[in-house]
């Protein structure tokens, strides 16, 4: 008997009488014998759990744990409440399937419905979807939601993730549709060479807030830019930062995308992540992938249901708008139980934490020699600063003190980040170090 | 079957209206809307699109199925309905009464039934 | 039930943060929002209780037999949870240094290595975080090589048998490719002719899944890949139905050029209610330099990302795919093993073909004679004379406690129910759910109008779809005063 194969030996025996079969190898009769494998798989021997899971932990003792992070870039480590873990992994929500089968899955459609209202709250739009993949993979849909016959080109920010621009091209490039790349200036977007940019071929411009580089982008006026011109506005808003920040709504946004891994998810190597995706009432059948509605049953009683579902590929198939089909509704379930967790006030207070944390650290690294920060304009809680010495020198200095230093840019610069999760004393900590570093 | 005397129909099951010289309306039959279920949202043109005889031009969606909308003619998009995006079971409840759009500079007929023929060739698809 | 908005009560909250140690900094008025978002303001009990509610309202492997097909519902081992949160490997930032992962990038590897012999490939990616993200990746790979040899607009059909998932006329469109659908022979397996008819200079390359979306393995594979190959195309396997064949029968070996696997089918990644999978994908040496970037690399156990790819489609998503998926999957691989693969394989259609022959004594199958992991009956006789349906029929094992089938799929036969016990079940589990599908069926002839009310024991009876589609409330809104 196999690992969790509970069919034994006699019971083998019955099941092939019962179809009539001498041995199992019959049932693959249909297939060429050449095709038919005669030696064993050129993998190891099956292991007991026990020996598995040894071969796990030594494979992740080989990772180096930092017990402090200043690094963001795309991935963020907050303080994650031990009721989302503890929500998340109950076996039923782990392990059931897709709720189409809506009476048996009140639970789960519920779940997502209060996901999505959660997620028009933080943006401000009036409808979201149940998740896509992350927050490059929605900056990419929406782009593609924003495409007609007209109007094909997608314009992007280079100020924004390079992980999303490449992930917009790739998908862009699938679709044979064309994208460029607006300029940025003193590190954020530069809405005068936007301007020049902006004709009727342009289907949506693509910002990040806050930037790549942490900086805060003049959303409204780049709202009203691409507006005035005909085309789409997509914003991507990292969550934490939408708590406080004008909201994409606010800034006249036509969709609102964003990675949600800050809300509650572990770092875990870059996944699974979250990706949301919200929009206007006009734009909300090219939304892509599930949509939970709220109805009523026959007897009056509310209902959840999947709904719209004559948008999805498993309907339209070739004249569906996208192929998802799975997207990462766990991970959207622990956004909503972290929510609900920290509350408005909670939301509100990470993200003043994660500010004030920034700008301490901030002011205190850009007072050690060449150190300066990189741009003028306002941040949230990253910030780009410049670096005296070889940027690896800094990091390896961080690292056997056990820090894992900001993200060096390639060109000589650092994106540093702070969160709430980092204490003063860390931070003084980290600036002593540099101190060190800049005498040597 | 009532089917409407007046009106001609295609074997993808829309209906045309002859309204002058070169102008015709265009709606969807009653078979089609039982085939169909309840609808739930109608695609339409925008005004000013180019119609081809046989080419979709739009579609319908029930709550599990989406269904092209063939154009029986060519010519303009003149006008559509726009109160069917806001109730589009109003092809359920008249589907002759209902029409999706109004086209002009009508030249070319897609093959077209009488209510006779079509209600012949239905008797066959069932 | 109320929802999380509907037990708020103002002033409630719990404190999980510190006080701030450091001067509070204020943004300029300007740049903040005008109001506050308005999210649920509970205690941790009243979540705690709210979602263990919920919980009652949903169906996991945990709570019985769950035989949807296409979906390969097994057994979930619970070491793969333990696994994937091992804090080694939940707080690894995937920005650091290539030194302070070596751990993360050789669990890449080693399941690279795994599935490549599985699945006879040369080189994987676990970048697409699901089965339809890897699709997308694999046609983009076909895409790409077209393109490199100076045919991307020539070589712009994608050719597909009617009997597909809708995900792949939808993820060839999505690479700007048109469809071209093949209809299926009677025996559910691609019509030979119809290929050779479909095929020429214009030919990006074929999708298609074996054994079929009817649980049927086409014997004319060699053939079909060779008819496809002859005309310049390429040959891309949908692995959603690898559990009938895997450890037997390689989808290299069939002909095909790339794969993807769904990690949360095959490999037992639990499904979470729709989510994360993982849809590893996996090409012949030939199509490798067309992968996502970064590609993970070994050299004599040290392992690195190669970011030099000059050639690479670029990326399908930020970092390297949904690594916690991966580790679950790697401690499943490493569990079964060599002889575990084949023999979980083996099982899974041992099971299918048991339960289709007891189903048999009532049911008219699509196809008869010996299945793969999966089968689908057809409930159109009894649509016919008893007004019964396959929605029926669903309702009303639900209404006893059982998650129906799949239902409706394949499009190409109708009133359809595909049943995939997976290998995961024990005989009287089978047994008891035959038992189940026969007294319904017995049921619904004796008595079809009683169906139309089903399910009656559930805590809702038949939403209304129509006006949940045609007046979308997608959110809950607070009362206005």
């Amino acid at each position: 008997m196999g690992h969790y194969i509970s069919i034994t030996e006699a019971q083998r025996k019955e099941m092939l009488d019962a179809i009539g079969l001498h041995s199992a190898a019959e049932m693959y009769a249909a297939a060429p014998s050449a095709l038919i494998r005669k030696d064993a798989l050129n993998i190891p021997s099956g292991m007991s759990e026990l020996e598995a899971l040894r071969a796990v932990e030594a494979i992740a003792a080989k990772n180096k744990v930092f017990p402090t992070i200043f690094r963001g870039a795309g991935a963020y480590r907050h303080y994650i409440p031990a009721i989302v873990p503890a929500v998340v992994s109950k076996e039923t929500f782990v392990t059931a399937y897709t709720p189409y089968q809506s009476e048996i899955s009140q639970g789960i459609l519920q779940s997502i419905f209060e996901y999505q209202t959660m997620i028009c709250e933080l943006t401000g739009m009036d409808v979201s979807n149940a998740s896509v993949y992350d927050g490059a993979t929605a900056a990419a849909e929406a782009a593609a939601m924003c495409r007609d016959r007209k109007r094909t080109r997608t314009l992007i920010s280079t100020a924004a993730s390079p992980d999303v621009i490449e992930t917009v091209k790739t998908y862009c490039w699938g679709a044979n549709a064309e994208v460029s790349l607006i300029p940025a200036k003193d590190g954020v977007t530069d809405i005068e060479a936007l301007r020049g940019m902006l004709d009727d071929t342009v289907a949506c411009v693509y910002i990040a807030q806050p930037n790549y580089f942490g900086l805060i982008e003049d959303a409204k006026a780049i709202g009203q830019t691409v507006r005035g011109a005909g085309a789409k506005f997509v914003m991507g808003v990292n969550p934490i930062a939408a708590a406080i920040l004008k909201t994409p709504a606010e800034c006249g946004a036509d969709v609102a995308v964003g990675e949600g891994q800050p809300l509650g998810m572990p770092l875990s190597f870059g996944g699974p992540y979250l990706g949301f995706m919200a929009a206007t009432t006009a734009m909300m059948r090219k939304l892509p992938g599930r949509i939970v509605g709220e109805t009523t049953d026959s007897e009056g009683n509310r209902a959840f249901v999947l709904t719209l579902q004559a948008r999805e590929q498993h309907i339209r198939r070739e004249k569906a708008s996208s192929n998802i089909c799975s997207n990462e509704a766990l991970c959207a379930m622990t956004a909503a139980v972290y929510m609900a967790a920290m509350g408005p006030e909670g939301m509100k207070n990470v993200a003043s934490q994660c500010l004030s944390k920034a700008h301490y650290m901030a002011s205190e690294i850009s007072s050690v020699r060449g150190f300066s920060l990189r741009y003028k304009g306002e941040f949230f809680h990253e910030f780009v600063t410049e670096c005296p010495v070889e940027p690896d020198k800094v990091i390896s200095a961080l690292e056997e003190n056990g820090i894992l230093g900001g993200l060096p840019l390639g060109d000589g610069d650092i994106l540093w980040c702070a969160t709430e999760m980092n204490t003063k004393s860390e931070i003084d900590t980290l600036v002593n170090i540099l101190k060190e570093v800049r005498s040597k | 079957m009532n089917t409407p005397k007046n009106l001609k129909y295609s074997k993808t099951h829309e209906w045309v209206e002859v309204t002058g010289d070169n102008t015709a309306k265009v709606g969807l039959t009653d078979f089609a809307q039982q085939k169909m279920g309840k609808l739930v949202f109608v695609n339409l043109p925008i005004v000013g699109d180019e119609l081809s005889p046989g080419e979709p031009f739009g579609d319908v969606e029930s709550v599990k199925a989406v269904s092209d909308v063939i154009s029986p003619v060519d010519g303009i998009v003149e006008e559509v309905n726009e109160e069917l995006l806001d109730f589009p079971g109003m092809i359920n409840d008249d589907p002759y009464g209902t029409w999706l759009v109004k086209v002009s500079g009508v030249s070319r007929y897609e093959d077209l039934m009488t209510a006779e023929e079509y209600e012949a060739f239905c008797a066959e698809e069932e | 039930m109320k929802l999380l908005f509907e037990k708020s009560v103002t002033g409630r909250k719990s404190d999980y943060l510190p006080k701030c140690d450091v001067p509070v900094f204020g943004l300029p008025s300007g740049l903040l929002r005008e109001k506050d978002a308005l999210l649920p303001q509970l205690s941790e009990n009243d979540i705690s209780r709210h979602y263990s509610a919920l919980e009652r309202r949903a169906y996991g492997v945990n709570n019985g037999f769950y035989p949807l097909g296409s979906c390969t519902m097994k057994y979930n081992p619970k070491i793969n949870e333990k696994a994937a949160a091992l804090p080694g490997l939940t707080e690894i930032h995937p920005l650091q240094p290539l030194p302070t992962v070596q751990g993360c990038i050789e669990v890449l590897s080693d399941m690279e290595k795994a599935l490549c012999e599985i699945t006879g490939m040369d080189a994987m990616t676990f970048q697409p975080a699901a089965g339809a993200h890897g699709e997308f990746t694999g046609m983009l790979l076909i895409k790409k090589y077209h393109e490199k040899r100076g045919e991307g607009k020539i070589r712009t059909k994608v050719i597909i048998p009617d009997s597909s998932h809708g995900t792949n006329p939808a993820t060839a469109v999505m690479c700007g490719m048109s469809v071209i659908s093949i209809p299926s022979g009677s025996d559910g397996c691609v019509n030979l002719e119809k290929l050779r008819e479909a095929v020429g200079s214009d030919t990006a390359g074929l999708m298609l899944t074996n054994p079929n979306t009817l649980g049927i393995f086409d014997r004319n594979i060699l053939e079909i890949t060779k008819i496809v190959h002859d005309a310049g195309g390429l040959c891309y396997y949908d692995g959603a139905n690898l559990n009938a064949v895997m450890g037997i029968i390689r989808p290299g070996d069939m002909g095909f050029d790339c794969v993807h696997l769904n990690l949360h089918k095959t490999f037992a990644t639990p499904h979470g209610g729709g989510g994360p999978g993982s849809g590893a994908v996996g090409c012949k040496a030939f199509l490798a330099p067309y992968l996502p970037k970064p590609q993970a690399v070994s050299d004599c156990g040290e392992f690195s990302f190669k970011v030099d790819c000059p050639d690479s489609i670029g990326k399908v998503k930020a970092f390297c795919g949904n690594f916690a998926v991966v580790v679950r999957a790697l401690t499943y691989v490493l569990m079964l093993g060599c002889e575990g693969v084949p023999e979980a394989a083996e099982h899974a259609v041992l099971s299918a073909n048991y339960l289709k022959k007891r189903l048999s004594e009532k049911y008219t199958m699509a196809f008869d004679g010996i299945c793969m992991h999966e089968f689908v009956m057809t409930l159109e006789k009894e649509a016919k004379e008893k007004n019964v349906s396959a929605l029926d029929v669903a309702k009303a094992l639900l209404d006893r406690g059982m998650h129906p089938p799949t239902m409706y799929f394949p499009l190409i036969v109708h009133e359809a129910l595909m049943a995939e016990p997976t290998e995961t079940e024990g005989k009287e589990t089978l047994d008891e759910a035959a038992d189940i599908f026969l007294a319904v069926y017995d049921e619904a002839m004796n008595d079809p109008e009683k169906m139309h009310l089903m399910p009656r024991n559930a805590p809702v009876h038949r939403p209304d779809e129509v006006e949940a589609a045609r007046s979308p409330h997608l959110r809950w809104k607070p009362d206005v005063q």
